[in-house]
């Protein structure tokens, strides 16, 4: 809620390393070496020291993400991993409300012409 | 609406030339995002919750409706098919990419429209009332006076690199539709003694975590010192506002840090050395951009025609219409309609791409081709005769933007918060929805009369809460979101900030707060047609905070 | 750290002289503001060229008096987003005339280069190479500006208007104080 980008590092629980992607701005999460844009497949830690390494490694990684952050998730019975807060849920899953109508048709590849 | 010219146009095209430079080199990493982000704001374009956003500057809220068109190409060609506008004349685009944002800005280009400066540390768009040039209260078109001072501040030099934003607006009617008093500076026109129009400027007004109304620091300027005193203010503003605490970096801070008095002396001192140099405006460069301006050849029409008046007799929801959304305009015959985009259910300000082309087929047939944005989030169409009141209603109305609430209740200004926003803290549009279903019945809204609710999702106040005669902020607590209410805003020529009245409700009761607050005024006004905020400064909040905290 | 200096890349002749240490006789020197004040009228007089390192938070009215003596002039910019040298150079340059070199100093990128020349600036010390090279493009990005500046390029509204009547005269007059055509 408030923007993690301004929070100092604080682990309370399992976390992952999010960002956007930087040519089309898409959430994505940091998994082994390098994104993913579903949750499922990001690398979740519950150590602050690994969380560090990753948010590094993302930070460096400028060329396809931007403004990295650590992020809190919620880890279920069955091992899948959910958004830790409402944040970050409506990062993952997009605006809780609907689209204006006409608009629920998504643009599936598009090729810009120039 | 201003024409632009060969010059206009080409800078306009350099610019998108540059943006995509600039693209291609944050693309290949030869540009850091630190290094790319503030060239990339300077074009209007941020990074948010989900995608880039685009926000694109329509200059005082005038379009064309061959730029509305265009508006609708963009939003289905680089987006999901709709448009939000925003509560300072722009639209803005939530789901674009940058690596297709060039080409976008090239369309844009097309028609002279761009993200110049609607973001970044720099003057931002210059903004009006949207009944300039029609409203009857009006000395002189203000938007030319915009025009002005927008073409001198685009890329200025000097002032690119200032502390912060600086947003400027322009009225010249007595009753302030523009909100002024808070902007960093405004202009209100007068007329003086000896019958000369010139400016009363007021400087440091603007909401945020420290909010102010702006204060008079120049009574009257004259129209040939408007360039040289907007860039002594300027001047002072970039060379001494705050640098050190990005909170304290507008010049509102500055005003208050230094004193009104003490501030608009530093100015004097500054303007006097320039008044006389390039900057002074004579009669020539005036008329020229004001001849840039094209008027429509109104047809010389009767007021309230027999054919009007019928329809009003026959068909009670268009009756209700023309009674809520359609003004005086100062042309006999004519009349000025606002189109309500606050559907119920709807978020506020949004405005799909078929409506848009629909809206701008409209415009060609019956508002000689403009179309105006106000700051309230809703459209007008400025020139309409009166005698067409009934085919351009039923097109309206086929298409949404025909609910009477223009001004009541449920026609609410929203910031598109926690669902868009990286910087929000909670959700606004989903509160600005329950409203509008709790008082969609449109007799209990008439009731309730004008009534202006803002909502911001977060202290920034892109909804202009501060203002609102209600306004509501959401916050942040321990992980949930609550919302603090105030009462008595005034965004007016009386403007006025509201007051809180108590402690901040869960996202559940926003809905349940407004309807006891709605319920409590039509106990206490004193007649039916005392108006809301007349009630709430007759008898103080506290009558409105004891019936909101009593069972809380 | 190139220079960039009428639009080439050249040498620096000037030596910047720390606060403590002797400034050597007969080569160009820029100095800190607080040296310069301290020893302006003995420094000024010196043959060789002087320069001075302002800082960006100190009027440049206190300069004036020492104008017509400096060679050069540095400013700051610290990061490049704090635009307050932008204010110092046209103040240098339009309200107190100074001629001499107005040199850019601090984070100077190449998307800033086209401002720093309009502002009055005619020496940058370019922060990237890959940007010092590119100096001719960036400052060709635009053919069309809307303000009165000293570089000689004349203002929109001055262009719309015929040349012949009076204002745009008088505006040809008062811009084209200096001239300075990039390569």
């Amino acid at each position: 809620m408030t923007s993690p980008l301004q929070q100092k590092l604080k682990i309370n629980g399992p976390v992952v390393v999010t960002a956007n992607r930087l040519a089309d701005g898409v959430v994505v999460y940091r998994g082994e070496g390098g994104w993913t844009t579903k949750l499922d497949g990001a690398a979740v830690t519950t150590s602050a020291a690994v969380a560090q390494e990753l948010l590094a490694a993302a930070k460096a990684d400028g060329l396809h993400a931007v403004d990295a952050y650590v992020a809190p998730v919620q880890v279920t019975e069955d091992g899948r991993v959910r958004p830790g807060n409402l944040r970050e849920r409506i990062r993952s899953s997009g605006p809780t409300i609907d689209l204006p109508l006409h608009a629920l048709r998504v643009k599936a590849d598009h090729v810009p012409v120039r | 609406m201003y024409l632009y010219d060969e010059l206009d146009r080409t800078l306009v095209g350099e610019r998108v030339a540059e943006f995509r430079g600039q693209v291609a080199r944050r693309l290949s990493g030869e540009l850091t995002e630190d290094e790319f982000k503030p060239l990339r704001l300077m074009n209007g374009v941020y990074l948010q919750l989900h995608a880039y956003m685009l926000r694109i500057s329509i200059p005082y809220g005038t379009l064309s409706s061959a730029q509305l068109r265009m508006l609708a190409h963009v939003a289905r060609r680089y987006d999901r098919g709709y448009g939000h506008f925003t509560t300072r004349q722009n639209i803005q685009y939530h789901w674009i990419k940058l690596e297709e944002l060039p080409d976008a800005m090239a369309d844009l280009a097309s028609v002279g429209m761009h993200g110049m400066q609607t973001s970044g540390n720099v003057v931002r768009n210059i903004t009006t009332d949207q009944w300039a040039s029609v409203a009857p209260d009006e000395i002189e078109d203000p938007r030319i006076w915009a025009e002005v001072i927008r073409q001198h501040v685009t890329l200025h030099p000097e002032f690119s690199f200032m502390p912060r934003k600086f947003k400027i607006a322009v009225g010249s009617s007595r009753h302030d539709r523009a909100a002024l008093r808070i902007h960093d500076m405004a202009l209100q026109m007068h007329r003086n003694g000896a019958g000369e129009t010139g400016f009363e400027v007021m400087v440091g007004g603007g909401l945020g975590r420290t909010a102010f109304i702006a204060k008079t620091i120049k009574p009257f300027l004259h129209k040939r010192d408007v360039l040289s005193y907007v860039e002594a203010v300027l001047r002072t503003y970039n060379q001494f506002g705050r640098r050190d605490n990005i909170y304290k970096a507008r010049i509102k801070i500055l005003v208050h840090e230094l004193g009104a008095e003490a501030f608009a002396k530093e100015v004097e001192t500054e303007w006097q050395s320039i008044k006389d140099g390039p900057l002074a405006l004579d009669e020539e460069v005036i008329a020229d951009i004001a001849s840039r301006f094209r008027y429509p050849a109104y047809a010389r029409l009767d007021d309230s025609p027999p054919e009007l008046a019928e329809a009003r007799r026959s068909d009670r929801r268009f009756d209700a219409w023309v009674g809520n959304s359609v003004a005086k305009h100062k042309v006999p015959g004519y009349a000025i309609v606002t189109l309500s985009l606050k559907p119920e259910g709807g978020t506020p300000g949004d405005v799909t791409a078929e409506q848009m082309d629909v809206i701008a087929d409209l415009a060609d047939r019956y508002s000689f081709g403009e179309i105006r944005v106000g700051h309230e989030q809703n459209l007008a169409l400025p020139h309409v005769a009166q005698r067409d009141l009934p085919a351009v209603w039923r097109a309206l109305d086929a298409i949404g933007v025909a609910i009477p609430n223009v001004n009541l209740i449920t026609d609410i200004i929203a910031c598109p918060g926690l669902d868009y926003c990286s910087l929000a803290n909670a959700r606004s549009i989903p509160i600005a929805q329950e409203i509008t279903r709790r008082f969609r019945n449109l007799d209990l809204a008439r009731d309730l009369g004008r009534l202006h609710i803002n909502i911001s999702g977060c202290i920034n106040a892109c909804g202009h809460h501060h203002v609102g005669h209600i306004g509501i902020l959401g916050v942040e607590k321990n992980g949930e979101e609550f919302y603090q209410i105030t009462l008595g805003g005034k965004a007016d020529e009386h403007a006025t900030l509201g007051t809180l009245i108590g402690p901040a409700v869960p996202y559940a009761q926003v809905a349940d707060v407004v309807e006891d607050i709605a319920a409590a005024y039509i106990e206490l006004r004193e007649r039916p047609d005392e108006l809301f905020i007349d009630t709430v400064k007759r008898t103080g909040v506290e009558p409105f905070r004891e019936r909101v905290y009593a069972a809380r | 750290m190139p220079l960039v200096k009428q639009g080439h890349i050249v040498e620096d002749v000037f030596v910047r002289v720390l606060d403590d240490a002797p400034i050597p006789d007969g080569v160009p020197v820029i100095v800190t503001a607080e040296r310069f004040l301290a020893d302006a009228a003995e420094l000024a007089a010196r043959e060789a060229p002087l320069g001075v390192l302002w800082p960006n938070n100190r009027k440049v009215a206190e300069l004036e008096p020492w104008l017509g003596r400096l060679a050069l002039v540095a400013l700051i910019f610290p990061k490049f987003r704090d635009g307050r040298a932008y204010s110092q150079a046209r103040l240098l340059r339009e309200r107190y005339g100074f001629r001499g070199e107005l040199r850019a100093t601090g984070e100077v990128l190449r998307d800033q280069f086209l401002f720093l020349i309009r502002a009055g600036f005619d020496s940058l010390e370019v922060t990237k190479a890959a940007d010092a090279e590119a100096f001719a493009a960036a400052v060709s990005t635009y053919s069309v500006f809307y303000q009165p500046s000293t570089d000689g390029r004349l203002a929109v509204r001055r262009r719309r208007l015929p040349p012949q009547t009076p204002a745009a005269g008088r505006e040809a007059q008062e811009t084209g104080q200096r001239h300075f055509e990039p390569r």
